[in-house]
Order: C-alpha cells, then structure tokens, then sequence
C-alpha cells in the first residue's frame, strides 16, 4: 500500500523522456524553486534539439542567431572532429541569456538528465542571468535576440551589396578586438533594436532613393570642395575623441578616417555582441555555482519528496560528481581550476556556515555566520557579486583546506616556482586574495588604451600597452592584432608597452616597420 | 507552464555556410600543401585520399594575449599535497612544460585537418595547372564498352531472339484472332468420326455431317491462315553498349638524366608525368609504368631511382628508345595493350643521334604507341628564344619531322608549371575521341 503511494508519487518512471514527463518534471521543480529557493526567474522556453544542432549552437558562441563568418566553420569542424574522435561530451544544454530564457536540452539525455538540466539551465542560470547586477546593468535580455536578428540580417545584406570578402576582411579585424570592445566603466545604452533598424533602414533607402547613376557622369569639377568637406569632417571628429579610450573598437567605429557607415555599423555590431557577454565573462564561477547549487539542492528535495526514484537519484549524482570533479594540480587530467567546483563548493560552505557555524566561521563571517537564512545570504550574494569579488568576501578557511588550496608564484627570471601560501593560518588571506585576482578581469586582461591620433596630420594612431608585473603580449599574435587594427583604421598604428610602476618603455613597434603580412 | 518546443525537425546544417567559408578560408593552404605533396611524394598516390593538416597561419584567429612565462604572476592551484609556504619548486625543462597555462590552448588548432576525396585533390591539382573545366571532363571518362540487356527489338540476329516474349506475343494474337484450338478440331473430328460410323444414318445424321465436315473445313483454313508464330510475335533482346573501363595501358616514362638535367627540370618532368599518369589511371582499369633513364645508355628502373638518383654521363637519347623497343616486346605485346609514352628531355643529344632516333620512331615506336608525347624541359630565359617551333635543339628539329608524319605524336617545350597544360590540351584534342574504341 505504502509502495504504490510511493510510486504514485514519481514524477516518471521510464528512462526515455517524453513530454508529458518533462513538464509534470518541470512543474514539480519549479514548486520548489519559488517555495523554497525563492528564485526570480525569466519565463522559460525549453527547446529540444539533435546533437548536430548542438554542435552547430556550440560553434555559433551559443547563439541561436548568429551572422556567419569563416571562424564559426572553423569551430564547428574542430569540435564535431573532437567529438566524432570521442575525445569530447558535448554538453547537456546550453542556456541564452535572454527574455524569455532559452534552455536547450539535447535529444540524446535520459529523462533523468533531462530533469537535472531542467533545474541546472532553467532554474539557476536563469535565476543568475535576471538578478545578478552586471546581467542587470549590461545585458538586455529583453533584445538580444531581435538584436541578432537584425545583426544577422544587416550583415547578410552587406554580403550582398559589398560582397563577402569585403565584410570577412572588417569581421576578421574586429573579431581580434573583441577583448578589448567593452566599456567597462561606462553604462551602455540602452539597445532598442526596432529604432536601431529604422535608422539603418532610413539610411540605406535614403542612399538607394537618391542613386543616380547620372552623377558618375559628371565631370569632376568641384574638386577643390570635397577635401574642405573632408577636412571640417575631420576636424570635427578630432575635437570629439576622448582620450584615452580602452574600447578600440569603439574608438575605431567612431574615428576612423577611413570606414564608410556600412563598416562601421558592422564594428558596432560586434562590439554589442562582446558586450553581452562581458558580464559572462566575469561570472564564470558565480554563474556555474548558481546553477550546480540549484540543481543539487532541488534533486535532493526531488528524492525527499519521493518525487524520483533511487535509480534516478543514483544517475543525477553520477553526472553531478563528474560535473564537479577537481583533478589535483599534478593530475594529468588537471587543466585548471572548475569553475563548477570552485563555484558550488563555495555555496554549500556558505549554507554550512549559516546553519551550523564553527568558532572560526564567526571569526571570519561575523555579518552572516549562524544566521540561519543560508537561502536569503545566497540570493543576496548572486545578486550582488561578481567572481572577483564573491571569492575575496565568501572563500572560507575550511574550504581552502578542503580544497588544498595553494598559491604558486612564477618570476620570469627565477628559475624556480615558489610556494607563497598554503592552507594554513598564515596563508589564508593570501589564497584567498590571489584567488580572487586571478577572478580579475582587470587584472587578467591586457591594459591596452588608444592614447592619440592625429585626424588632421598624419594619421598615425597610438596604443599604449601599460604593462603590469612585466607581463608582456605574444609577439606574433600582437603582430597580427595591430595588422588588423591597420585595416580598420587605414593608416599607421604604433603600439607602445610602458611598464606601469615604472614609466619605462618597454616596447615599440609600428605597423609601418611590421611590413606586409606574409 | 513552461514553453516547449521541439526543434530536432529543424533543418540541420545550419553551419553549412560558416563551413564552407572557412574550406574556402583555407583552400590557398590546401592547394599549396597538395602541390608540395605531389611534388614530393609518390606519383602513384597522387590522386588517392590524402589527409592535409593545414597550417594555423591564414586561419588563425589573432588577439592581444599574455606571453606565457614573462613577468610575474602568482596562480592558485588546488590539492596540495606536500608543499610548505616558501618552498621552490624547480622550474620545468622548456620540453616538459606543463601546458597549464591558458594562453596555449591555441596549439590544439594545430592538428586540424581535411581529408580530401580524390576528387577534390585532383580538382584543386588541377585548378594550379589551369586545366578548363571541358579537359577536367574528358579526364573523367571511360572508353570501352560491354553490352548490357536493355528490353526488346523487333529486330536481331537470330542467336539472341526471347522465347519468352515471342510466345507471349503471339499467345496474345491468337486469343485476340480466334485462332482454332487443337482441342476444338479434335472433338469436331470425333463427333463427325462417330456419325460416319452409324449404319443406316438418318436424315438429320447426314445433315450434321454436312455441317461437321464444313465447319472443319473451315477450322482448318483458318488455323492455316493463323500461324501460331507469326513473324510480328518475334522479339530480340536488345542489347546497349554500356561503357566500361578499358583494360590494360603502359606508360612508357623516358628522361634524360644527363648533367645538364638539375632539379627545376626534373620538378617540371615530374608535374607533367603525375598528369599524364592520372588521365591514363582514370582511363584504364590498369596503368603499368616504366620508368626508362638514360644518359648515354638507358636502363629501365624504379620511380624513385628515375626520380632522385643523380648519373651523369653524355647523351644518347636512342638508347632509352631501343630500351623502350625491348620492354616492349618482352612485356607488352602491343594488341593487348594501349602503349602510351612521354619523353622528357632538355633537347641536347650527341650529333647523328637524332637521325637514328627519328628512324626508330618512325620504323617501329609509333606504329606500336598511342600516344608520344615529347616534352622539352627549356630555360625560362630561353622561353623568348624559343617561342617559334622553327629554332631549336638538334633533338627538336628531328623530332619535328615524325611530328609532321604522325598525327599521334606531340611536341612542346615546358618553361614553367603552367605550360604543362597545354600539353594535355594537345593530348586530349588529339586522341582519338573517347568514344566506341573496339
């Protein structure tokens, strides 16, 4: 009697999905969600999708929109030869920061998988996307996908009128400076795609109204007009460049001598599509631990309520485990730190830390040790951190031992690692603040700024590279970057490295004296 | 209630077009890579499937990026396991480096590669050597023909009529013409023997009788009348030529090997005999080649011997003739097989020579060859000099005169890769069409 109770009570029993199973499975995690996680999240359209597809979205940076260019080909080919060799899984799902939020599960996954992803993309990476502030105040989940609709249409149509190798030649420039085509200090504005293309729209029927073939024909007598036009042009653009700049791309879009309006929009759209993802960028750990953290507490809350069975709860755990596995530094397998595990061990610390704090604890976490509201203190945290910043408030002491967690200090011209702090006493505050710049896209990045150009004279554009703790750039790679920045530009680029404590050049060099690419 | 959508029905190759602007990202890479391949490797495997990896430069994705191992950096690592704060751990050998460092994910760009079908290889070969697309075409038949079953003719020899469809046909016109049944005369004839037979037969019995034999009469005619086969009920089996591969062809490769043959002579030799190689193999189920060197002697050897082995020696260019001559004759009886030749040169031959030569061709070789193809390997500079056919090697002026009388034998001077074609273009306006051989 109690068994068929029991049984009565499961959310499915085959291993095979359907979708009836999916959204009584769905249902049932979404009660737990709002009743017991409290999670604000965006509507949710689940969609389900062929490997193949997969590795299609996988090439595309995630998108289900996306313009096509060569580097996306290249991508798609090298992952299904990874993937066709076994030598890579492709993922369970893939989740779009966007309004509603787009989740899509692969065909392939048993309905155990499927209810797992189901709380991991659906629940916790939309929760993270709505709330956490630098989604809030960067992205615009509400037009990113009419967005790449319309970037998508605006560059097939170039293809058209200017040719295909004309646009690869600007995407291929401005995809080596998406790095450095953020504003990271300065609020973007708004996106409002339907005024976007109206004026773009406006544009293009403005010129196409007004062609005439006839004026071709005209001889060239006003000559001596059109460089006045030019030079007031450009002596416009001079008086507007602030400097200095750190996002090249937008300061090429803006001042370049050279581009026409259809190059430039092209810059801008890739600029806006490196700006959504600067916020991912940052939210690494954050984001993922969000996630694996919801997906763990509401299958165990799933398996309590007798809503799954044993042999479900044995899968979930088994994808969960190598979800979060850690290889150790000297494991072959070790390619750096998950940010899965690094992101969900913090949280389960934090929840152990306000339900059953050590003197320790209290020591280290006084504000929420012991509070009890380990719910509240995380929904807080998502909202209100990034990873640099979460590591360097929330790393415990009992997690560093936990994870053996070290700090290891190369100096180009010792010939020696150093071990600079490990789980002990002494140490804590050092792994912890490494940790957390390591986090630091501040600090990882490259500190690259455009620092003069002269429209009026000679055209030259400066770069200057301040370099931090002697880190350097890859020649060649840096080589090619400025090549391209060239392109966009049309006339010399000269990049400078100035050592940040000490004011000392570095390096110089000039794409007049890189010759021409071989 | 959430929103789903099943999308598996979409259509799949979404990235079909990001693929294939990248194949055409990369074909330069490809093309050259294909060159220095053919160029390097075995002229037999030049149009199987070959792997290319291709080089990350012309697909490579550059960003500003740390150099790795400069400056200083502090990294924290986890599982500690021995280490004490302050301890040194030395520096791994540059060769054993530990590949951690993010910046060097690029190197798994490295192995990329394309396997190219046959197909595309000798396309993108091709493509170098400026072949048109019609050349490409004819490379790509076959000659010979083997008759296939294709349905019936009213018309044929006698050997390959259809018993089947020839009773079905005339089954069918006697049903439709009423023609008498064996069965019907034999009752009629039974009835009539069974009337005659009464003794004292009545008015009515001679009556019938009457009828009877009448109506036998008529069955009779009529049945003579109605053959039970009937010329029209005849079909054949209709035969169709159906093209096939032709059997057996020979390369003959002669060059000279002399001094004056360096290595840009021998690169330009080698492109033209891949060629010619590849229309033979496309052409025939089996391509044998003879490699034939000579200097003041000829001997016939291996292709990387003809290839790569210096000898040097005079010139003598009858020698590799007479070589030619007895491999023939010991191997490749010239009914079985189709004789091809190619004779690359740079033209110089010892005085007299040349006269001998031509009478050997013209005596022999070219009743027994389909083909001669004569290429002289010239100085680029000396391309001007040369250009009208008057002016040239002792070689060439001889060779002009088996030109004049053979129309199976071609001459031409090859200064760069691209005069390769011309050649082909030649051979293939000049061989008997691809059409019914035998």
């Amino acid at each position: 009697m109690e068994n068929r109770a029991k049984s009565s009570q499961l959310l499915f029993t085959s291993s095979d999905w359907n979708f009836d199973d999916l959204s009584r499975a769905y249902e049932a995690i979404k009660e737990i969600a709002v009743d017991e996680l409290r999670l604000d999240f965006y509507p949710n359209q689940i969609e389900v999708i062929s490997s193949e597809q997969m590795l299609d979205a996988y090439s595309s940076i995630g998108m289900p929109l996306m313009y096509q260019h060569w580097s996306f080909g290249k991508h798609f080919v090298h992952e299904s030869n990874l993937y066709r060799k076994g030598r890579m899984g492709l993922a369970y799902e893939l989740v779009i920061n966007s309004n509603p939020c787009i989740t899509y599960l692969m065909e392939e996954n048993t309905m155990a998988l499927q209810t797992l992803v189901i709380a991991h993309a659906s629940f916790g990476h939309n929760h993270f996307f709505k709330n956490n502030y630098l989604f809030q105040q960067w992205t615009d989940a509400g037009a990113i996908l009419a967005y790449m609709e319309f970037a998508k249409s605006y560059i097939a149509r170039c293809e058209e009128r200017y040719g295909p190798a004309a646009v690869e030649a600007v995407l291929d420039a401005a995809h080596s400076l998406m790095p450095q085509a953020v504003f990271r200090y300065r609020r973007r504005p708004r996106l409002s795609v339907e005024r976007e293309q109206a004026r773009i729209r406006e544009r293009l029927e403005h010129e196409e109204r007004t062609f005439s073939d006839l004026w071709r024909t005209l001889p060239q007598a006003p000559e001596a007009e059109a460089p006045r036009g030019v030079e007031t042009d450009m002596s416009e653009r001079q008086s507007a460049i602030e400097y200095p700049e750190e996002n090249l791309l937008y300061f090429l879009e803006k001042y370049s001598p050279v581009l026409k309006s259809w190059q430039r929009e092209i810059l801008r759209i890739v600029r806006v599509i490196a700006q959504y993802f600067y916020p991912q960028r940052q939210t690494k750990v954050m984001n993922e631990g969000c996630a694996t953290f919801t997906h763990y507490t509401i299958m165990n809350r799933l398996f309590d309520k007798g809503q799954i069975s044993e042999g479900t709860m044995l899968e979930v755990l088994q994808n969960h485990s190598n979800v979060v596995f850690q290889p150790s530094f000297d494991d072959p397998r070790y390619g750096g730190l998950n940010p899965y595990t690094l992101g969900f061990n913090m949280m389960r610390d934090i929840q152990r830390i306000c339900t059953e704090p050590t003197a320790e604890d209290r020591d280290w976490f006084p504000d929420f040790a012991g509070n009890g509201d380990w719910c509240g203190t995380l929904l807080d945290a998502w909202a209100t951190h990034r990873d640099e910043s979460f590591i360097r408030q929330f790393l415990s002491p009992a997690l560093i031992r936990d994870m053996r967690l070290f700090s290891l200090q190369e100096e180009a011209s010792d010939p020696y690692y150093e071990v600079t702090a490990i789980h002990d006493e002494r140490g804590y505050e050092r792994v912890r603040s490494r940790l957390a710049d390591n986090y630091d896209v501040g600090v990882t990045q490259p500190d690259i700024q455009a620092v003069d150009a002269d429209l009026k004279g000679d055209r030259k554009l400066r770069i200057k590279h301040t370099v931090h703790h002697g880190t350097t750039l890859q020649e060649d790679t840096r080589n090619e970057t400025l090549r391209y920045i060239q392109r966009l530009w049309g006339h010399e680029v000269s990049m400078v490295g100035i050592d940040g404590t000490t004011d000392k050049t570095l390096y110089e060099v000039s794409t007049k004296d890189l010759g021409e690419k071989t | 209630m959430p929103n789903f959508i099943d999308r598996r029905l979409n259509p799949k190759d979404k990235s079909l077009g990001n693929r294939q602007r990248f194949l055409r990202r990369a074909r330069d890479e490809l093309k050259r890579a294909i060159n220095d391949r053919v160029r390097s490797g075995k002229i037999e495997t030049a149009d199987q499937d070959q792997i290319i990896p291709i080089p990350r430069k012309g697909i490579g994705e550059p960003t500003f990026q740390r150099a790795p191992h400069t400056g200083r950096r502090e990294e924290v690592l986890p599982g500690n396991k021995t280490f004490g704060t302050g301890d040194r751990i030395p520096r791994p050998a540059a060769g054993g480096g530990k590949g951690s460092d993010p910046s060097s994910s690029g190197d798994g760009e490295d192995d990329f590669q394309f396997v190219l079908s046959r197909e595309e290889v000798l396309d993108l070969f091709f493509e170098d050597l400026e072949l048109p697309d019609l050349v490409k075409h004819n490379l790509k038949e076959v000659v010979t023909f083997r008759p296939r079953r294709a349905g019936y003719t009213m018309s044929g020899n006698p050997t390959s009529i259809s018993v089947g469809r020839t009773m079905f046909n005339s089954f069918g016109r006697r049903i439709a013409l009423r023609r008498p049944k064996q069965a019907e005369i034999d009752d009629l004839a039974a009835e009539l023997k069974k009337l005659e037979g009464e003794r004292r037969p009545s008015a009515a019995t001679l009556q019938r009788i009457m009828v009877l034999r009448e109506d036998l009469a008529t069955l009779a005619r009529r049945r003579k009348l109605i053959p039970y086969i009937d010329p029209i009920d005849i079909r054949f089996n209709r035969f169709e030529p159906q093209p096939v591969p032709n059997a057996n062809a020979v390369m003959f490769c002669l060059m000279d090997v002399s001094g004056s043959m360096g290595e840009r002579e021998k690169d330009l030799a080698k492109r033209f005999f891949v060629l010619l190689h590849l229309f033979l193999k496309r052409r025939y189920e089996k391509t044998d080649i003879v490699f034939i060197r000579h200097t003041h002697e000829a001997s016939e050897v291996d292709e990387d011997t003809f290839f790569y082995s210096t000898q040097s020696g005079g010139t003598v260019v009858s020698t590799a003739l007479e070589e030619m001559l007895r491999v023939i004759r010991e191997r490749y009886p010239s009914k079985d097989w189709n004789i091809y030749a190619a004779q690359a040169s740079d033209g110089d031959n010892i005085p007299n020579d040349s006269e001998r030569c031509v009478s050997i061709l013209d005596k022999t070789l070219m009743r027994l060859c389909q083909y001669y193809a004569y290429v002289e390997i010239i100085d680029e500079r000396e391309s001007e000099m040369f250009r009208h056919a008057d002016n040239g090697t002792s070689l060439w002026n001889a060779y002009r005169e088996v030109g004049a009388e053979w129309p199976n034998f071609a001459m031409t001077r090859i200064a760069k890769p691209s005069d390769i074609y011309p050649v082909f273009h030649e051979l293939f306006a000049k061989a008997p069409a691809p059409a019914k051989r035998g």
